[in-house]
């Protein structure tokens, strides 16, 4: 018999993916693990496997069409096998409002005498629960329940992806996307006189998360807001000595790398804002996963970069850079945007003075970087010019209280300030 | 406490319980002047005499059923067989008489009696010689069922069986007889119905007992190797069963492997599947695998035989599959 393709949920938190494109075509040979389309979800372009060997039968659904999680959107049989075409597919699974066709159905009321002229048993609806269905052990489900983690968001390690022990014990991490203020520019052409008043353009994947996922933080968690303005004279002249010194040799430092690297130590410090809210419990981290916002087209993401305490600037230049050259490509896998203690966004390259990012849940922290731009500062009787850059740390005061957070923000002023103290 | 094979351990039971109370009869083929096919009854016709210790035909259903009538008439017998291959003759006399006798008469007539033999595989006796039965007789209410794996255990659970008001099964095992270990002096005894943990672990509980003792410890050391930590639990006896020492081990670990010599379908793990499913279903990370014997008769060649028995590397592989740590079939 043929055997379903299914949407898959490709990403802990999709619902519904985009077919982007037919990699395989009807009557291809297909292996078990080939790929046979790629599929836009929520968070990256993923690509969808063959769970059986065969033929690609029938494609039921078009390019660039969006499909339920748990849809047949194909069908993998041998040559010429017939498939049905019972609406199965693409879009909506309609649950087939139970036709018990009794004539088909009965259990044969006696023998018949010619078994082969019975119609065939109409083919059962395709069960689109099983694919959304979140398999976990028993324990697994009674961790998550205690803890307030939502199955959904996580990532199951046993056969089939069932979630067990050690992934609800590693920690759900809500997937990513924080920070309103990092979005970048939208995708959309400036604004133009034209013979149309607007252009209503549908919501991507991306973008649907995000608003979901933006509500689901400033609503809930209840934010404030500490700024404090820090002096970059040494971290520049210490930044141009570095840059210098690799000369050529590639993989030059930037502000951000320092800043990342500064956020990370200064944690080590503060476990206090290195932490998660977790409805009845609250997890402080000893580990250290630093969040970095990453506008892409039409969206933002935060890749993450894991134990930054322990990385030179050298590995976090590197590693920053090769995360988000993949969230722009969207091929960040979702280990690599989960799991963040605290997030960074730096908006300094587009001359933001001072902003407030929205905390990424269940972090409890998360800086908003501004330009570093020289300033007319007091020193004694005179006044200089100096390179300044303002930083607010947005805080979850279920977590976090204004004096805890202002000893943290005072540690990374004074790093910034004195990068020596990097080396401690 | 002295050291000594699991068949003094047995013959050192015997003769205790012996001593203490004169209803005490041993009867079986060889046990008296060849002094038991497997010398566990060796010294006991010279003490004790051909009156109570009683060489009996080659005639297992008959000499169950004076066992039987024995015990019915206020003797304490110990009824011996060659191995429990031979004893499928008599389990009329056990299943029918012995487990029946006291329902059926209301209360009224205790059936105190010991059926003891090897049970189970030895090396190349071939399908009809290579039977463990502990399934059959532990499925039979009316009984109690022991299977001990350490000569401590035996000597303990022998002398629990003996003093039992109840028909008793003794599960020995031919490749247990010779194993030595620390057996107490004189008054030793292991209650029926007691499991006990050999070694403690905390990732995964391997479940055994009898001869797949050996095997889940040795499956232990090499999983210690991989640094997975097994709680090795030795249930002892088989009905009743320690539900209440199983639950707690798996509640600590998390997963479960069962271990039995018998064949899988219906087995002793079948039940033991039962009881942590349903009693400890909350606290399973991972379905409950089982190693069984291959489900065929046992194969007379060396490596065949070798091939369809429980092993130590057959636990660890079962072991790893609890704890996901090969990698994931695709479902």
């Amino acid at each position: 018999m043929a055997t379903k393709v299914h949407m898959e949920a490709l990403s802990p938190t999709m619902e519904e993916g985009r077919l982007v494109k037919w990699t395989k075509h009807e009557g291809d040979a297909v292996k078990s693990g080939e790929t046979l389309a790629e599929v836009e979800t929520d968070k990256a372009v993923m690509e969808l496997v063959a769970r059986a060997d065969g033929q690609l039968l029938k494609v039921m659904v078009q390019e660039g069409s969006t499909v339920p999680v748990g849809n047949v959107v194909a069908w993998i049989g041998k040559p010429g096998e017939k498939v049905d075409g019972d609406g199965a597919g693409a879009p909506a699974p309609t649950p087939a409002p139970a036709k018990p066709a009794a004539s088909e159905k009965a259990p044969a009321p006696a023998p018949k005498a010619t078994p082969q002229a019975a119609p065939p048993p109409s083919q059962a609806p395709a069960a689109p629960a099983d694919a959304t269905r979140v398999k976990a052990s028993p324990l697994a489900r009674r961790i998550a329940k205690e803890s307030g983690v939502d199955l959904k968001l996580v990532q199951g390690s046993g056969p089939g992806g069932r979630v067990v022990k050690r992934d609800v014990e590693g920690a759900p991490a809500p997937a990513t996307a924080p920070t309103a203020a990092a979005a970048a520019p939208r995708p959309t052409r400036d604004v133009r006189r034209t013979d149309v008043p607007y252009e209503d353009v549908p919501l991507t994947q991306i973008r649907k998360t995000i608003a979901k996922r933006l509500a689901a933080s400033l609503g809930p968690v209840p934010h404030f807001f500490l700024t404090t303005d820090i002096d970059m004279e040494r971290a520049a002249e210490a930044r141009e000595a570095l840059n210098k010194q690799l000369g050529d040799a590639g993989g030059k430092v930037s502000f951000n790398d320092i800043i990342i690297k500064a956020v990370a130590l200064a944690l080590v410090q503060h476990r206090a804002c290195n932490a998660w809210f977790q409805e009845d419990h609250i997890r402080y981290w000893n580990e250290v996963h630093i969040g970095m916002a990453v506008a892409i087209e039409d969206g933002l993401i935060t890749p993450v970069i894991r134990n930054a305490d322990l990385k030179s600037l050298r590995e976090i230049g590197a590693e920053a850079r090769e995360l988000a050259n993949r969230a722009r490509n969207r091929r960040l896998k979702p280990e690599e945007y989960t799991g963040a203690t605290f997030s960074v966004s730096n908006l300094g390259m587009f001359e933001i003075e001072h902003f407030t990012a929205v905390i990424n849940p269940p972090e409890a922290g998360i800086v908003a970087i501004g330009s570093i731009a020289p300033r007319a500062v007091p020193d004694g009787e005179r006044i200089v010019v100096r390179r300044r850059m303002r930083i607010t740390m947005s805080c979850d005061h279920r977590v976090i209280d204004g004096a805890t957070g202002a000893a943290f923000l005072r540690t990374l002023k004074q790093m910034l300030e004195n990068p020596l103290a990097m080396l401690l | 406490m002295a050291t000594l094979t699991y068949r003094d351990a047995l013959n050192q039971a015997l003769r205790e319980e012996m001593q203490r109370d004169p209803n005490v009869v041993l009867m079986g083929e060889e046990v008296g002047v060849y002094q038991g096919a497997y010398k566990v009854s060796r010294g006991l016709l010279e003490e004790f005499g051909p009156k109570r210790v009683v060489d009996t035909p080659i005639a297992e259903l008959g000499f169950a059923g004076i066992g039987v009538g024995a015990a019915m008439g206020g003797l304490r017998p110990v009824v011996e067989f060659m191995t429990w291959n031979f004893a499928l003759l008599a389990l009329d006399q056990i299943v029918n008489s012995a487990a029946k006798m006291l329902y059926m008469s209301g209360g009224q007539i205790n059936m105190p009696i010991v059926f003891r033999g090897p049970n189970g595989a030895a090396l190349q006796l071939s399908s009809q010689h290579s039977q463990a039965w502990e399934s059959w007789l532990a499925h039979i209410p009316g009984l109690k069922v022991v299977a001990p794996a350490t000569p401590a255990d035996a000597k303990g659970l022998l002398k629990s069986a003996i003093r039992d008001n109840n028909p008793v099964i003794v599960l020995e095992g031919e490749m247990l007889y010779n194993i030595k270990g620390d057996v107490p002096d004189g008054e030793h005894v292991v209650p029926i119905g007691k499991a006990e943990i050999k070694r403690e672990g905390s990732d995964v509980t391997l479940v055994c007992h009898s001869k797949t003792l050996p095997v889940a410890l040795k499956a232990a050391d090499q999983l210690a190797e991989q640094n997975v930590s097994a709680e090795v639990l030795d249930l002892r006896s088989l009905r009743p069963i320690d539900e209440s020492a199983i639950l707690e081990s798996v509640r600590k670990t998390n997963r479960a492997v069962v271990v039995e010599e018998g064949w899988p379908h219906a087995g002793i793990g079948a039940q033991l599947v039962d009881i942590i499913q349903r009693d400890a279903f909350d606290d399973l990370d991972a379905p409950v695998q089982r190693v069984t014997q291959a489900d065929v008769p046992m194969p007379y060649n060396k490596l065949l035989e070798r091939a369809a028995k429980a092993s130590p590397e057959k636990v660890v592989a079962a072991v790893r599959r609890v704890l996901y740590l090969d990698p994931s079939p695709q479902p």
